[in-house]
């Protein structure tokens, strides 16, 4: 049990967790990882037992909860050796509906996504020729009557070929038309099960990890007007609360994974006898853990602190992406120092170290890299000169 | 038929268990509870029960510290009913326990009292078999089959070499093993439905039941580190060793 382990509640939800994930052992996670599979009884068990629709209000079949509780859901499942980036998104995409969708819109959707018959998954925001630049996003939404038009590309669509519904980010206006830099973009639901083969092709991309990622192309594919969420042209605003949400929630994994990667390398440590005695007596194996450590467990408190400010109905720009940041890089000194404590044996598959700590490599570069939140502290946070 | 589930809180059968500096315990602070696992099966067969009409209430308790409330918020997420606290900072024994669940079934009412059959903390198996000879009740322990049939049970037992079926009459004690079933984990929504149901909290004292502790821990030690082990190069050598060294011959 560590320092922030919350409330009576957030504790009763944890071992809940923690019990479900005991069923899914290393060898599940090391199998599906082999074969590059969807890890698919998992997420069945996960969305089964309500924990994908902890976010969704009860009035719409979910059980209303905070992202303080989301946090300690995905955490405990990175900290029991599994990797939860298979259906993490169904909890949060669905935030764009429910903050900015019409009453008639969450009652379709959100009671088919807490229920777990409907997967809203996928998020194509990310295009060949604009990352983290989103507003130079090329795809573009055409109305024509009742319905749009799209036509584009997207990449490092995570999940697209697992989810029913996309929640996609296009151009509605061209930059020039605009008043405002932000403007011009719109967001809408697209109903990948018509759309395959009606002007939506997914091709799946192999990465050294197992995350179902996928690009994707619009070609002429037809959108019926009413899957329009909230305003033409407001769509960058609507999912930028939303990408505040996810950067907390990855922060949370990247905790339990650090929390994974110290109690495993604790476990070796004092187990493995090389020249009479355990490898952890000698501080060379022992500081780099106690570092990571303590990284560890400073990130988790920024991730509730910004959770909790999330939940509060502030603004948390800044701190959920310090907490992205930090809890980042603690998974990453944790998942160091226990492949390094391991040694050899880290490069085996059936010790699960190896597995991980591609997982958490990830975690450098996406949902945004680390020097996009460094610059972002430095440019909008402390007020330095520009810098791109 | 109300069935009453006593649930223990012990350290996690996960966890790697420290004795305390001063060898008068085990290290409790900051460690990872959760509810025994042979308890969990005992809840679980009693929610089975309810699903299959055959019980109508399931009552959970715990007799422990303050703490031990969670542990009872478990069982309600599994699908108990209510639960009591015997709130206790006092260890508890088996005789002691034994005492508080009879001064509560007769409170209660049950037919039923499972239970598992023993605690992973201190393996004492001894509070089942205890409360049915407080009770003058029919009692069938090491459970590994249920079957409820006309005011009895028919108790399928896991004993040396093989399983032995009883039939006894109601009300009883039953004890779960192992193999009685695979308890089910909650689901999100019985997490937060298990926050508004009920818990009672009593006292010893309120029951009426003296548990001060009887048998007194002298020393708790760490197992011996095992020792690697030699290549004899004969029979005779080995015979040797096993005689005078091992001194097991």
């Amino acid at each position: 049990m560590q320092d922030g382990d919350g409330d009576e509640e957030t504790r009763a939800i944890r071992a809940g967790v923690a019990q479900l994930c005991s069923r899914f052992d290393g060898a599940y996670w090391r199998t599906c990882d082999r074969q590059r599979a969807y890890p698919q009884a998992f997420v069945e068990a996960l969305t089964q037992a309500g924990y994908l629709a902890a976010l969704i209000p009860e009035e719409y079949g979910g059980s209303s909860l905070g992202l303080v509780h989301a946090a300690a859901i995905l955490e405990e499942i990175h900290k029991s050796g599994g990797n939860s980036a298979a259906c993490h998104a169904q909890m949060y995409i669905m935030g764009t509906i429910l903050r900015h969708g019409s009453t008639a819109q969450k009652r379709r959707w959100l009671p088919q996504i807490a229920g777990g018959e409907v997967r809203l998954q996928a998020f194509g925001v990310t295009e060949p020729t604009s990352g983290t630049d989103t507003l130079s996003l090329r795809t573009t939404a055409v109305r024509e009557g009742d319905r749009y038009r799209v036509n584009g590309q997207k990449v490092w669509t995570s999940r697209a070929e697992h989810s029913d519904l996309m929640l996609l980010l296009a151009r509605t206006s061209s930059r020039e038309e605009v008043e405002k830099r932000d403007e011009g973009l719109s967001t809408f639901i697209v109903d990948m099960r018509e759309a395959r083969g009606n002007g939506l092709t997914i091709r799946p991309i192999r990465t050294m990890i197992n995350h179902s990622t996928t690009e994707i192309f619009f070609d002429d594919l037809e959108v019926p007007a009413d899957n329009l969420v909230g305003e033409e042209g407001k769509g960058f605003r609507y999912v930028l609360d939303g990408m505040n949400a996810e950067r907390v929630l990855i922060a949370a994994e990247c905790v339990g994974d650090a929390r994974w990667f110290i109690e495993t390398a604790v476990k070796y440590a004092c187990e493995r006898v090389v020249f009479g005695r355990p490898i952890g007596a000698n501080q060379g194996v022992q500081f780099p853990i106690a570092k990571a450590y303590s990284q560890t467990e400073a990130a988790a408190l920024m991730v509730r602190k910004a959770a909790m400010a999330f939940d509060s109905g502030q603004s948390i720009g800044p701190a959920a992406n310090m907490a992205k940041y930090l809890a980042a890089e603690a998974s990453w000194a944790a998942g160091e120092a226990c492949l390094q404590t391991h040694g050899g044996f880290g490069f085996a598959e059936d010790y699960d170290v190896e597995r991980k700590w591609r997982e958490t490599r990830l975690y450098q570069v996406a949902p945004v890299s680390t020097n996009m939140i460094l610059s972002y502290l430095g440019q909008h946070v402390l007020g330095l000169p520009r810098s791109y | 038929m109300k069935v009453l589930v006593p649930v223990k809180r012990v350290i996690d059968a996960y966890v790697k268990v420290r004795v305390k500096a001063d060898g008068s315990g085990v290290e409790t602070q900051n460690v990872k509870m959760s509810m025994n696992p042979f308890c969990e099966i005992a809840v679980e067969e009693a929610v089975r029960m309810k699903e299959a009409g055959a019980a109508s209430e399931i009552v959970a308790v715990s007799c422990g510290p303050q703490a031990a409330q969670e542990t009872i918020r478990t069982a309600l997420a599994m699908g108990a009913d209510r639960g009591i606290l015997v709130q206790s900072d006092e260890a508890l024994e088996p005789l002691g326990i034994a005492k508080l669940l009879k001064a509560l079934v007769e409170k209660e009412g049950p037919e039923i009292v499972l239970l598992g059959k023993q605690a992973v903390d201190s393996d004492h198996n001894q509070t089942g078999q205890m409360l049915a000879a407080l009770l003058g009740w029919s009692q069938g322990t090491f459970a590994s089959k249920i079957e409820p049939a006309d005011g009895k049970l028919k108790v399928t037992r896991e004993i040396d070499g093989g399983l032995e079926t009883l039939e006894i009459k109601l009300p009883a004690v039953v004890t779960a093993d192992l193999r009685l079933n695979e308890p089910r984990y909650a689901s999100l929504p019985n997490i937060m439905k298990a926050k508004k149901k009920p818990i009672e909290t009593v006292t010893p004292a309120d029951l009426g039941v003296e548990v001060a502790p009887r048998v007194k821990t002298l020393k708790v030690g760490e197992p011996p580190v095992r020792e690697a082990g030699v290549k004899v190069g004969s029979v005779a050598e080995l015979v040797d060793k096993l005689k005078n060294e091992a001194k097991v011959l």
